[in-house]
């Protein structure tokens, strides 16, 4: 099946303007006869569905959580990107849009990136209107700071809290809607099944998490906005409730998941210290401005880092970089740490660490320079150690942070399956094989203020004839019955092993052979053990209580057996991408001296995989990439 | 080390409810609390037990879902701390741990720790927010904001809404809740053209919902795990007592 990206034609500057002035529109009258779903309440969610709200659509959004103020966009610590060019260091659009393909190493679509760099100064407006308080200088004018990876300060910030303050600037205008009951808000509600009818998005079911009563929820379009799904590793710095459910029953459904091996691994988090431990945290990238990474030179050094002389130190980054030195991309850094550690020369108990030092940041300019800097971020850590960072090293270790892949979409926004819609981080579309940082946000915001709401009407313009959708159509019947299905299947087994301990298992196999480098043997043998994995989930998982009431095991069951066939899929997409770029690390593929090597000749797609059946692998359709305005080069950071 | 654990037990929204005793005898100090709930629920799990429900998300303390009294404390004995980021190590070997839910008319609890938190949304669904529709706003550096309001009203929008200032007040009041959405407002001239309908809308629901009214105890500042100040709760009511007057003048 060829996949049409939908890229409207003329330069690339003026694709979007040309796009507005000639997409479809819905008249304001038909779009009260409009009904949307939106699954997710983040920044993607929030927004879209306030948005659509406000232009007249009937809209239900839906969270798992007990509120939409607490998705996990509000984690989100560093700040927000948009090229406004206040600083005036010769910012621009073009600039914005240029790091965005080049950071993601060339596996991203110019026609969309392009997009983002244009809207990306329409949310800093928008933003501010709301009320967001971002940090400003004493003009009372908006203040920037830089981010890794790009020469210009462009990214925008509210202290440590920018996720926070920018989601609770969409939740209140998510609320303004819910009050103007344009929008019907539904929390602690999940989505376990989609809806299509003669092909098309017609809906959802979900469970009402506190009596698990199973709902029937009709629409014209259906926007899922569900996030990432880095917790099929088990440990990552996600939320404990992020999940793949939503967009993995799409894809089952006939939507294609693109690039799913795309992972982001986030060189500088508090390490793994017990086998009860259930998430990761991470420490701001900004710490490696005055840390010194090392680990000692010798092989199972167990003393104290005080006792360990500077010339039996191994300050690896520096040496391997010289000229980026500790300061070298995610990617880098993160496959730098697991290389010491694999080498036996990690730290800590578990020897899966290496130290960030302070010591000469603290001697060169002080405490107090650096407590002003660093200050809550030390406090943070010392909270979850126990251990005071300015008289001891730091102990950091990569963790899984956020997944590049996701359904595939087109310029609309839309799957493949029409009505079908994925925004945010759940969808593939931006960030190539590498997301930069403070761009997450950014895309977020830019799908659901400013992207949807114009390309929905596309498509919704060609439903206002059809009328209400109804909910009792045989397509819904089976829909529920498969739900009810699973969820008995799942009660029935009554086994011996927890939830968690399959997920933990699962993690472990992901973390190891489809983790931060990969290769063929490996890949082909997580395969297998992730086969296996399911059997034994499906044969011998216990569900205590019952499925009609608040019951969290069979919440996380349910999630689980989806991060199982997940898990498959992404070492298949690993397995078959020989070469390695971003965040995609296949050691066969690298370079004399270490580095990634990416093959443009043979790998510049997207790969889109096709769900067939239970028992039979995805197929693999390729969106090739067309490079019309940048030019394709290898990274360097020696 | 060893613990023994009362745990408030709940079936659902109209059981009675009591304690039951735990005993868990290998707690690693550095686990956080809620990986301590964990290793429990991982044992019940095994006894053939139901686990206890509790709410928690990001465990990273912004997203404001857990939510446990802990001995007689939201959030446990450690100042400006939410559960999830209190760790065991705060905790002595052969302690007794009692960890109920967050206890207030207007927070029924749903299950075991779990508690009905949607009166806060409905507050701020009164008027939680500024009149601003997508695409409308102007040029950003059109409206400059003093750096000290801003800092101000960043310190106030830093609740997380998880509700410790509710279950720490003997009235269960809300006003430190409300008065930090009020005042990030009434401090930002975005907010000012709604701030009197925003009071009055906000406060209104505020007493429907069956909240308490303040008798400046200040246990809310001292429970709140982002330190959010009883300042907000004057704040609300100078916002208050202002725009009553002006509605009454007009």
């Amino acid at each position: 099946m060829a996949l049409d990206s939908k890229i409207p034609s003329g330069p690339l500057g003026e694709k979007w303007s040309r796009y507005k002035s000639s997409v479809k529109l819905v008249n304001p009258a038909n779009k009260k006869k409009i009904d949307i779903i939106v699954i997710g309440t983040g920044l993607a969610g929030a927004s879209a569905a306030a948005s659509l709200g406000e232009l007249g659509y009937k809209v239900k959004a839906f969270c798992f959580q007990d509120s939409a103020r607490r998705a996990h966009s509000i984690a989100a610590q560093g700040g927000i990107n948009a090229a406004k060019n206040y600083r005036n260091d010769g910012d621009s659009v073009y600039r914005l849009f240029y790091d965005t393909i080049k950071g993601g190493d060339y596996r991203s679509r110019e026609g969309n990136v392009h997009r983002l760099a244009e809207v990306s100064v329409n949310i800093i407006d928008q933003c501010v209107a709301q009320g967001v308080p971002f940090a400003r200088e004493y003009s009372g004018l908006l203040d920037n700071r830089s981010f890794g990876g790009v020469q210009v300060s462009r990214t925008f910030y509210a202290r440590g809290q920018t996720g926070q303050q920018l989601l609770l600037g969409a939740y209140s205008a998510l609320n303004r809607q819910v009050k103007e009951k344009s929008v019907e808000l539904f929390t602690r509600h999940e989505m376990v099944e989609v809806v299509i009818e003669n092909g098309k998005a017609r809906g959802v079911i979900v469970r009402d998490l506190v009596t698990g009563e199973i709902q029937r929820h009709a629409a014209h379009a259906v926007v899922l906005a569900t996030g990432g799904y880095g917790n099929v590793f088990f440990l990552s710095t996600n939320a404990m409730g992020c999940n793949t459910t939503a967009i993995w029953k799409a894809h089952k459904k006939g939507a294609f998941f693109g690039n799913p091996c795309f992972t982001q691994i986030h060189p500088t988090c508090i390490p793994v210290h017990g086998e009860y431990q259930s998430k990761l945290t991470l420490m701001s990238e900004s710490l490696r401005n005055d840390g010194r990474v090392w680990v000692s030179k010798s092989k199972g050094d167990k003393r104290k880092p005080q006792d360990i002389p500077e010339e039996e130190r191994d300050y690896y980054l520096e040496r391997k970089y010289p000229s980026f030195g500790n300061l070298v991309p995610r990617d880098i850094a993160s496959r730098a740490a697991k290389e010491a550690c694999d080498d036996g020369r990690g730290v800590g108990e578990t020897g899966m660490a290496v130290y960030l030092d302070f010591a000469d940041a603290i001697k060169k300019y002080g405490k107090d320079t650096i407590s002003a800097r660093y200050g809550n971020l030390f406090e943070m850590y010392e909270k979850i150690t126990g251990e005071d960072p300015y008289t001891t090293p730091m102990m950091i270790y990569p963790a899984v942070h956020y997944t590049m892949g996701g359904l595939w979409v087109d310029y609309n926004l839309m799957t493949n399956v029409p009505g079908m819609y994925a925004t945010g981080e759940c969808n593939f579309s931006d960030h190539g094989a590498n997301r930069l940082g403070a761009s997450a946000l950014m895309q977020g915001l830019a799908d659901g203020y400013f992207v949807l709401p114009y390309t929905i009407g596309d498509y919704l313009s060609g439903e206002i004839l059809t009328g209400k959708i109804k909910s009792d159509s045989p397509a819904f019947d089976e829909a529920e019955k498969n739900v009810r299905e699973q969820i008995e299947k799942l009660m029935n087994i009554k086994g011996t092993k927890s939830v968690d301990y399959y997920h933990r298992k699962l993690g472990k196999v992901m973390w190891d052979k489809c983790g931060m480098a990969r290769n063929a043997k490996g890949l082909t043998e997580a395969i297998e053990e992730i086969k296996r994995i399911k059997t034994e989930f499906w044969s011998d998982v216990k569900i205590p209580g019952t499925a009609n009431e608040l019951n969290p095991e069979l919440e996380k069951a349910i999630r689980v057996a989806d991060f199982i066939e997940l898990g498959e899929l992404m070492c298949r997409d690993a397995l078959h991408r020989e070469e390695s770029c971003g965040g995609h690390f296949r050691s066969e593929f690298q370079t004399p001296d270490g580095e990634a090597l990416r093959n443009d000749d043979k790998f510049a797609y997207v790969g889109a995989w096709e769900y067939k059946s239970e028992n039979q692998p995805q197929e693999l359709h390729k969106e090739e990439l067309v490079f019309e305005s940048v030019h394709l080069t290898q990274r360097s950071y020696k | 080390m060893r613990l023994t654990l009362k745990v408030w037990r709940q079936k659902n929204k109209s059981d009675k409810g009591g304690f039951e005793t735990y005993q868990l005898n290998n707690v690693d100090t550095h686990a956080s609390f809620l990986e301590m709930m964990d290793v429990l629920n991982e044992q019940l799990v095994n006894e053939n037990k139901i686990p206890v429900a509790f709410d928690h998300d990001c465990r990273e303390g912004i997203c404001g879902a857990c939510s446990m009294v802990i001995n007689g404390r939201p959030h446990g004995p450690l100042k400006g701390t939410t559960t999830c980021q209190l760790h065991m190590r705060h905790f002595h070997d052969g302690e007794t741990v009692t960890i109920e839910p967050f206890r207030a008319n207007a927070f029924p609890v749903l299950k075991d720790l779990v508690v009905d938190r949607s009166s806060f949304e409905r507050i701020q669904q009164a008027g939680g927010y500024i009149s601003v529709g997508t695409g409308s706003a102007p040029e950003a550096n059109n409206i400059p904001v003093n750096k000290v309001d801003a800092e101000k009203a960043f310190d106030s929008a830093a609740c997380i809404g998880c509700g410790a200032c509710v279950a720490a007040c003997k009235n269960g009041s809300a006003m430190l809740f409300v008065g930090a959405k009020v005042s990030q407002y009434a401090l930002l001239p975005q907010g000012h053209p709604e701030r009197n309908e925003r009071v009055l809308n906000m406060v209104a629901v505020m007493d429907e919902e069956g909240f308490g009214g303040c008798t400046n105890t200040g246990a809310c500042e001292a429970e709140c795990p982002k330190e959010i100040s009883v300042a907000n709760i004057m704040r609300l009511n100078r916002e208050y007592i202002s725009a009553k007057l002006s509605v009454e003048k007009e």
